[in-house]
């Protein structure tokens, strides 16, 4: 299992052909209490940098993209229930959808950890 | 994950390193760096304002005080440029008022007091949003009439303690604050340095704000926070705390185009004042009474749990678009979003089902009273 970032504050994590996608520590502290999340279905087929989601905190609302191509599988429903959950746990339990890897050549172009975290230290 | 920055150059307030140290997030507003959060979260200060008492640096706003000869010469000039009653204003009384323009238009909505002593009568003390002070100055210089002058304040800050606890804690300092009726005000001392206590605020909580030399407002905020009642709250749940109340946020609930009465915010508006006119866009406001605005500010609570925001449509249920959201989000202690937005008068019935349109979804919702928390505002006859 190998674990990417993005610079829009998410991570994914690929496990046999399935990656994993949630929001980093950084954006949760960001985004502040979160209240809302809101997921695609399973079967969506999304391209890179299209709407994955919407993450709505009391703050305001923030969209989650597509880091790679690929169709969706699965959606975190506890995510409906317990939103706040992402505040709590977003690198683990919290994970937002499941996709099929459509492109590997893409998570070559993603940021590792230390490279994510040189990114967030710029910021 | 969208994230959007910003760089420009930002005032401080003389509460600026205090924020720093209490590990708040600083956002840009209004032209100053102000803290939107600090470490507990806009959830847990909403929530700790509602159940004991929180502390908002809202040196931003622009505090102005009317100069003239007597009281009847200033509040007639101030009189002419809103629709409110202050001739009639007691000593020691505040007033919520709005600036309007010659369409009856919202220019600003502003807080007025006049002092309790002689020896400042002739003066009335405002204050005004921060995101409209230059505009308010610049709309006071032109149309005051001449024996009243403008004083811009420069060098003083402004600090709200809100919540159910909030009087009792600053009473521990300024005693003569637990004296004061809702809507009051007061020269007085915190700890031996002067200040002005006004019994109000703007989160639907009993609470003061004090006015207080920039240079003591460090110490006097430190003093306060030592009480383990009063936390340090920021502008993202101040801005909740109003929403809840059902107040008006000048730029999304209150603008230009809107009248007090489309505003509902009529309590601005005294008799006197309604029957004999003579303020600006009085033509309007006066039909408006009469007939009924075309369109009126409503609060609705949404079915589900995602918020609609500012600019969000509001439709019929499986109809026409009729409105649009001016502020919305996710109340605490509702526990459920929460919106305000404009639709036609014919809609604004408590109950009424309408639908909120999001990201192209049609959300239920339905049209609710306000406040959607009920409000704790101190009330005791005026001595």
């Amino acid at each position: 299992m190998t674990t990417y970032y993005s610079k829009d504050h998410e991570w994914i994590s690929v496990d046999g052909g399935i990656a994993t996608i949630g929001i980093t520590s950084y954006a949760q502290e960001q985004l502040g209490d979160v209240v809302y999340v809101e997921l695609p279905d399973a079967g969506t087929e999304l391209a890179q940098g299209d709407e994955a989601g919407v993450v709505e905190s009391v703050k305001a609302a923030s969209e989650v993209y597509a880091p790679i191509d690929g169709e969706v599988v699965e959606a975190n429903e506890a995510l409906s229930d317990e939103p706040g959950k992402v505040n709590e746990d977003p690198e683990g339990a919290a994970w937002f959808l499941k996709m099929k890897v459509g492109n590997e050549s893409q998570l070559a172009e993603l940021l590792d950890e230390a490279g994510y975290k040189a990114f967030v230290e710029s910021l | 994950m969208a994230m959007a920055t910003e760089v420009t150059e930002l005032m401080q307030t003389p509460l600026h390193d205090l924020h720093l140290e209490l590990g708040a997030r600083m956002v840009p507003f209004a032209g100053y760096t102000m803290p939107v959060q600090y470490q507990n979260g806009i959830l847990a200060e909403h929530l700790h304002t509602r159940s004991k008492a929180g502390l908002f640096d809202v040196s931003h706003m622009g505090q102005l005080v009317l100069v003239g000869p007597d009281h009847e010469t200033t509040a007639h000039a101030l009189e002419a440029l809103t629709p409110s009653s202050f001739v009639d204003l007691p000593r020691g009384r505040q007033r919520y008022s709005v600036l309007l323009n010659r369409e009856g238009g919202v220019i600003d909505d502003l807080m007025v007091t006049r002092p309790e002593t002689d020896a400042e009568d002739g003066r009335l003390y405002l204050v005004v949003n921060a995101a409209r002070k230059e505009v308010d100055i610049a709309h006071f210089r032109k149309n005051l009439q001449d024996a009243v002058k403008l004083e811009v304040i420069e060098d003083r800050a402004l600090i709200a303690v809100q919540g159910p606890e909030a009087v009792n804690a600053v009473a521990a300092h300024a005693p003569q604050a637990a004296d004061l009726a809702f809507m009051s005000a007061c020269s007085t001392q915190f700890d031996g340095i002067d200040c002005h206590v006004g019994r109000a605020g703007y989160t639907g909580e009993d609470g003061v704000e004090l006015s207080v030399p920039a240079g003591a407002a460090e110490p006097i905020a430190r003093a306060l926070l030592a009480d383990e009642r009063i936390d340090a709250v920021g502008l993202g749940a101040r801005d909740s705390l109003r929403l809840e109340a059902g107040l008006c946020l000048y730029g999304h609930d209150l603008d230009e185009t809107t009248s007090p009465v489309e505003a509902s915010i009529i309590f601005c508006m005294q008799k006197r004042r309604l029957e004999e006119g003579g303020f600006p866009g009085a033509d309007r406001i006066q039909r408006e009474l009469k007939n009924g605005p075309g369109r009126v500010r409503i609060g609705v609570r949404l079915n589900g749990g995602v918020p609609a925001r500012n600019g969000a449509e509001i439709a019929q249920p499986d109809g026409p678009v009729i409105g649009t959201v001016t502020s919305g989000g996710f109340c605490p202690v509702v526990g459920a979003p929460v919106a305000m937005g404009y639709v036609p008068a014919g809609f604004a019935k408590t109950g009424t089902g309408l639908e909120l349109i999001v990201r192209n979804r049609r959300l239920p919702a339905t049209v609710s009273d306000m406040p959607f928390v009920s409000n704790r505002y101190y009330r005791k006859s005026n001595p």
